[in-house]
């Protein structure tokens, strides 16, 4: 496929555009919300999970007796139990690694499932998971990703996947790499450590399971996505055939990546309803889902590389990277696929190269998190960007300003194979420094020095690439050639005989506002008034293709979606009227819910024509059915095949965002206290569809971003023990940690390839603050000549790394 | 397990029931009396999801025995406003897109009614004091702020 047609995009936008106040609102704000934990079932019962006290043992021996003897204690079911009916867990790497809904044999990490209870209460099933007895063979425990290297004999987690805890190594370069090293008037080094912090919604995961014995049917409610994708898989792990399950989507209480599949409690809940013969429903505490959740992000050390002539003009990017996945790999090493999607950022450098090592430790495997190792990839180029900057006697912004790709080269194509669509990062960058008033606080800058305090602007300029298509997940696969997903997202439209919309969607609300941006895009497209526009979600019985949001796809998928139904509804409607009203189609426009005759008032109203085509089929004309529906499977508008030898990965992820972070703060050198004087956050996502919720995912994904930063950290002790596995240890930023005001700027630079030209802009805020905090962070300290390297950058950190300065230890 | 009468006034209506004395108010109020707008998410104080008011004061449930709850008068999210008639305050986090994913929303709403009853006049500073309790994962807080204080100013306006 070469590049998709370039769209001519309408401005008379009506709603589109508007930050109308959310659908979804009015349900959640009065507590009638319906998450996971606030349904229930006929005669269910309640599941509890035994977790592992060890980061890595045998399992010699489990004595369930005394737990199945506890009065309202329905079944124990141990992992050997547990695998009779029920097979390994879905996984998304190759070759696969085996995981299952509870441990056979052997556990891995802290918090993997030993055996499960189901009871007649949550409290007598906690109180029976105390009764079980295990006698464990303590392993040899990785922890360190270097040390798993080089791990043998029992250390090595999977040995039937090789003599070692490497779980993938491949080195892929893109372009004369060698070469413009070699021609390079400096090359910058710089060691990187990005730790492990996890999505953390508020809710945690959960399932209602129950077993039809008479149609032999299982049914999950769940707060999970991608149920319209890839749910059969569920059903593979259970045995039985896709068309005997049945998975019914719940809102979810926030997910940023964590609930993309959710499939081992998916899994968990069906084995146990089935080997009951009731409902069963298991709601993940917050000590479950710290410990074995699918949100625990990307955990890397990266020794990196930057080629530049003596000018600043950037010609090589390269690096070493190790990735500590933890136990398991459930989406294979599909985080670094992504972050090649935007391997160069926005800068035009030549060539690029990735020598990528991922390893098993006994940890939480990890998941998805907002960013999805993009944002880990920001945060290394940004951070040697700096770097370069600092060596070479440039500023911050000059340096970026040299290399940015000019806006008259897109659609431009970077040394992985990625396209950028469009985009203008200059205008970005102007914006925020103007918004930042940058300039002015140099000069503050320079006076609070004097008075001895210690401000600190700093920039980062990134990309967000938008609209995931699954290709990230499978070219680092070694086999030359593979199939190409497009990963779909569908709608149903049906008007029905009062004229009323009804729109159906096939992947979830997980915070997000789908039923929002739903409802103003079909507003823009039959001009129907929002308030008579209704939307659902749809189950698997009933799904269509529909990938769900992530990687910030729902928008633009779902409006291409939308268009797709839309233009059919109206086509359908454009017959029927110029039917009834003796008038050419060509003759005929539709305008705020009427389709009409131009330059006269001859016409029909949306719900006249859905009657007539509803109920008077011989009144239409000849080749018109009954009815006024419309189901649309929108495609991936831009994706290509890898090559061979992956020096050129293809089209992936081109739909680019960009945007500019400049947040300027004041250290405290006692205390490690950072505050916040302002913060700027200039965003391009392309046409904005609501730009009220759009800033709500900037500021929110940017607090997100400040407790990556500083604060947030699953750190893993020596013998694997899971330290910070509570709020109190792991620490999200509160109200206090936030900047009291985050000033959002948008540039709109419409994708040429998307309806309305709209980008997706879910994670953007996480995907800029690591670096550009980082960067003030750094910036503030300069008399003490402080790097920061390694995150979470704690204000003890902080304080320690002064303290350090000040007496001369480095 | 033993149960233990508990008798307790929940949104002006009164509940009789009895109760494991090691049952939280938290699982109490969602699961005993359906009242499932109160929600639950770290189970050991810190978040603040599961806040309720216990005689017009906040309270994290899940640190609270129902039995402790004996006599007192709880108002949750259910007794601020309907859909229809939203409170001033449902209707400012509408307005101001003080919510996203809506789990932290209850917890905010309840903290925010505690605050302007003994403070209808908040300055912004005091607003974030207050809210600062509950952690919300999806906003980065400032539309919550935001809309206290608009709330704050449209229940002067309406007091009047």
């Amino acid at each position: 496929m070469s590049a998709p047609p370039v769209k001519e995009h309408p401005t008379d936008l009506r709603w589109i555009g508007q930050s109308m106040k959310r659908v979804e609102d009015p349900r959640l704000l009065t507590g009638r919300g319906k998450y996971i934990d606030d349904l229930t079932a006929p005669h269910v019962a309640h599941a509890a999970v035994l977790r592992s006290p060890h980061a890595h043992a045998r399992i010699r021996k489990i004595d369930a007796s005394k737990a199945r003897a506890l009065p309202g204690v329905v079944r124990v079911i141990t992992g050997a139990e547990a695998a009779e009916q029920t097979g390994p867990l879905p996984c998304f790497a190759n070759p696969p690694v085996a995981q299952r809904c509870i441990a056979v044999d052997r556990v891995r990490h802290v918090g993997e499932a030993v055996a499960a209870v189901v009871a007649e209460s949550r409290y007598i099933a906690e109180d029976a998971v105390d009764l079980i007895e295990v006698e464990y063979d303590p392993l040899p425990v990785v922890v360190n990703p270097e040390d798993a290297l080089t791990s043998s004999g029992d250390a090595v987690l999977h040995p039937e996947r090789g003599p070692n805890n490497i779980a993938h190594q491949r080195t892929l370069t893109f372009g004369g790499y060698d070469e413009d090293l070699r021609s390079a008037d400096v090359i910058v080094r710089r060691r990187v450590r990005w730790p492990r912090s996890g999505a953390q919604p508020m809710e945690t995961v959960g399932a209602i399971a129950s077993y039809d014995e008479g149609t032999g049917k299982i049914t999950i409610h769940a707060n999970t996505s991608m149920y319209n994708y890839v749910g059969w898989l569920v059903a593979a792990s259970l045995q039985i055939p896709a068309h005997k399950l049945n998975i019914i989507p719940t809102i979810a209480g926030g997910s940023f990546g964590s609930k993309i599949f959710t499939h081992k409690v998916l899994v968990l809940a069906a084995t146990l309803a089935r080997a009951c013969g009731r409902p069963v429903k298991y709601v993940e505490d917050r000590l479950d889902n710290m410990t074995s959740c699918d949100n625990h992000g990307s955990d890397r050390i990266y020794e990196l590389e930057l080629g530049l002539q003596r000018d600043g003009t950037m010609l090589a990017f390269g690096m070493k990277v190790i990735d500590d996945y933890g136990a398991y790999l459930q989406f294979g090493v599909g985080h670094h696929g992504n972050a090649a999607a935007q391997l160069t950022g926005p800068y035009r450098i030549k060539s690029a190269r990735i020598e990528l090592t991922a390893v098993f430790t006994n940890k939480c495997q990890q998941g998805a998190y907002r960013g999805f190792g993009s944002e880990v990839n920001n945060f290394a180029l940004e951070r040697i960007v700096d770097a370069a900057a600092d060596e070479l006697g440039i500023s911050p912004v000059e340096i970026r300003r040299k290399n940015f790709i000019q806006p008259e080269q897109f659609p431009y194509k970077i040394p992985t194979g990625n396209v950028y669509d469009s985009g203008n990062y200059q205008a970005v960058l102007d914006k925020a420094l103007e918004m930042a008033d940058y300039h002015g606080w140099r000069l503050r800058q320079d006076e609070a020095r004097a008075q001895g305090r210690y401000i600190g602007i700093g920039l980062a300029s990134c990309q967000e690439r938008s609209v995931f298509s699954s290709t990230e997940f499978w070219f680092w696969n070694h086999e030359p050639g593979f199939a190409l997903t497009s990963s779909p997202e569908s709608v149903n439209i049906k008007v029905d005989p009062t004229g009323k919309a009804f729109v159906t969607l096939y992947s979830p609300f997980w915070g997000n506002s789908p039923e929002t941006m739903a409802t103003q895009i079909v507003a823009e497209q039959l001009t129907i008034d929002p308030a008579d526009i209704e939307i659902t979600y749809a189950d698997t019985d009933h799904g269509s293709m529909g990938t769900g949001p992530g990687g910030s796809r729902y928008t633009v998928m779902i409006a291409g979606a939308i268009a797709g139904a839309a233009t059919e509804i109206k086509r359908k409607l454009f017959k029927i009227a110029a039917h009834f009203l003796e008038a050419s189609e060509r003759d005929l426009e539709l305008r705020e819910g009427r389709v009409a005759v131009r330059g006269t008032d001859r016409g029909m109203t949306i719900p006249e024509i859905a009657l007539q085509a509803y109920y008077f089929r011989l009144s239409l004309p000849d080749d018109c059915n009954s009815g006024l529906d419309a189901r649309f499977t929108y495609d991936h508008p831009y994706t290509t095949q890898p090559n061979a030898d992956r020096t050129d990965l293809g089209v992936f992820y081109p739909i680019m965002g960009h945007m500019c972070h400049i947040p300027i703060v004041e250290v405290d050198i006692e205390t490690g206290q950072v505050k916040y004087l302002k913060y700027v956050a200039v965003h391009d996502c392309g046409t904005v569809v609501n730009p009220m919720t759009l800033a709500g995912h900037v500021r929110g994904g940017t607090v997100q971003g400040i407790g990556s930063t500083m604060y947030e950290h699953f750190y893993y002790g020596e013998q694997g023990q899971l330290v910070t596995a509570n709020f109190a240890d792991y620490l999200i930023p509160t109200l206090k940690e936030a900047p009291p005001n985050i000033e959002v700027g948008h540039v709109v630079t419409p994708s040429p390839f998307t309806e309305y030209g709209i980008k997706g802009g879910g994670e953007g805020g996480r995907m800029g603050v690591p670096p550009a905090l980082a960067s003030a962070i750094e910036d503030a300290l300069k008399p003490f000549g402080v790097k920061i390297d390694t995150l979470p950058i704690t204000p003890m950190k902080i304080r320690d790394m002064i303290r350090a300065a000040q007496q001369g230890v480095h | 397990m033993e149960q233990v009468q508990v008798s307790v006034t929940v949104n002006g209506i009164r509940y009789a029931r009895a109760v494991e004395p090691r049952r939280l108010l938290s699982d109490f109020i969602r699961h005993d009396l359906g009242l499932t707008g109160t929600h639950v998410g770290c189970e050991q104080g810190v978040c603040g999801m599961c806040t309720v008011l216990i005689d017009g004061q906040t309270a994290r449930t899940c640190l609270t025995f129902a039995v402790q709850a004996d006599g007192v008068e709880i108002t949750t999210v259910e007794a601020l406003g309907t859909p229809a008639k939203m409170h001033p305050l449902q209707r400012a986090f509408w307005e101001k897109h003080g919510l996203q994913c809506g789990y932290c929303t209850p917890a905010m709403l309840l903290t925010a009614v505690e605050l302007l009853n003994s403070n209808p006049n908040p300055t912004r500073d005091e607003i974030c004091e207050a809210m600062s309790a509950i952690l919300c994962r999806c906003t980065g807080y400032q539309t919550i702020v935001d809309a206290v204080e608009s709330a704050a100013g449209a229940m002067k306006g309406e007091a009047r």
